[in-house]
């Protein structure tokens, strides 16, 4: 439930570096999500066809304010956004480094303050860090979404610890991984930990098959989540046989 | 007058930022308008007088992740 809205897909899918608008048309049809990212660049850039996409493809829409670096920055684009999209729905990125494409988890605090405070419904991208997930939530902040890796780099959960203790941390958050995911498998183990739901976008975008690779990352997620509604099995350190040792004839 | 509308110096005869959309030829509906940093509302346009130098963003939706 994010903000109200009950999603039957866990994936959200961004909408950038598609090979043609007809892949990217049929790759939000293949994955079967529900809620696609957007951001706001300068008019002049042959924003027609996209817009008739967003139109057709029924989906929910999360604009970003990807690119931003200040608060003022941010809540100028989220403000634009959200009059653009007729959605009080934003994804807050405030980027503090350059290379690593970091959140500045003060700024974004700062941001989400100011956006909440005027009725946004705030999806801040953050680390998986414990008070700044506090600090966001005081904030206002009703969703999560801690970074699984970089952004486009296709790690997958580099921090598995950190991101187990955000979840048993806030049981009762919509918790969302943004960012980092290359492969099906990395989107499921994120749902088999208890995560609602992921966001990604590269590694559908640049795959050989965009659609192909859609549709993985759409069963994929539900692949986990149902795993994870059915209890996964304990770790061991050592073996345990399964079959049992009752009745096995003496061959020796 | 000359302003500042997405990075690039244009001359035009002034007004308001609604007659400066209009001018430069923008879609007036499907673009969102900031001057020198702040949000401007469409419904506002009309009553925001523009300045020499002023600094216009004129944006809309672009694919995004």
């Amino acid at each position: 439930m994010f903000y109200g809205v009950d999603l039957n897909c866990r994936l959200m899918l961004g909408t950038a570096q598609y090979p043609s608008p007809q892949v990217l048309r049929d790759a939000i049809s293949a994955s079967q999500t529900e809620v696609i990212t957007v951001s706001l660049r300068r008019e002049g850039h042959g924003g027609e066809a996209f817009r008739e996409i967003l139109k057709d493809s029924g989906c929910r829409i999360l604009p970003n304010t990807a690119g931003c670096h200040t608060v003022r920055e941010a809540v100028t684009t989220a403000q634009m956004a959200r009059e653009l999209f007729g959605t009080a729905w934003i994804k807050l990125e405030v980027i503090g480094h350059a290379d690593t494409l970091q959140p500045d988890p003060f700024a974004l605090v700062e941001a989400a303050r100011i956006l909440t405070a005027d009725g946004f419904e705030v999806f801040p991208y953050t680390t998986e860090d414990l008070i700044v997930g506090e600090k966001l939530i005081e904030a206002g902040c009703r969703v999560l979404m801690p970074w699984g890796a970089p952004i486009g780099s296709g790690q997958g959960l580099r921090n598995i610890g950190g991101l187990r203790s955000l979840r048993a941390y806030f049981p009762d958050i919509p918790l969302v991984i943004d960012a980092g995911i290359g492969a099906p498998s990395q989107a499921a183990q994120a749902m088999e930990l208890g995560f609602d739901a992921v966001l990604l976008n590269t590694a559908v975008a640049r795959a050989l098959d965009p659609v192909g690779m859609a549709r993985a990352f759409g069963q994929a997620v539900a692949a986990g989540r149902l795993a994870h509604d059915a209890g996964l099995m304990p770790e061991r350190d050592m073996a345990q046989a399964s079959t049992p040792i009752f009745g096995m004839a003496e061959l020796a | 007058m000359r302003v500042d509308v997405n990075g690039r110096t244009e001359s035009v005869r002034g007004g308001t930022l609604a007659d400066l959309i209009d001018e430069l030829g923008f879609d007036a509906d499907s673009v969102a308008t900031a001057l020198d940093g702040v949000f401007v509302p469409r419904a506002d346009r009309a009553a925001i007088p523009m300045r020499d130098g002023a600094k216009v963003e004129v944006l809309s939706p672009m694919q995004g992740g």
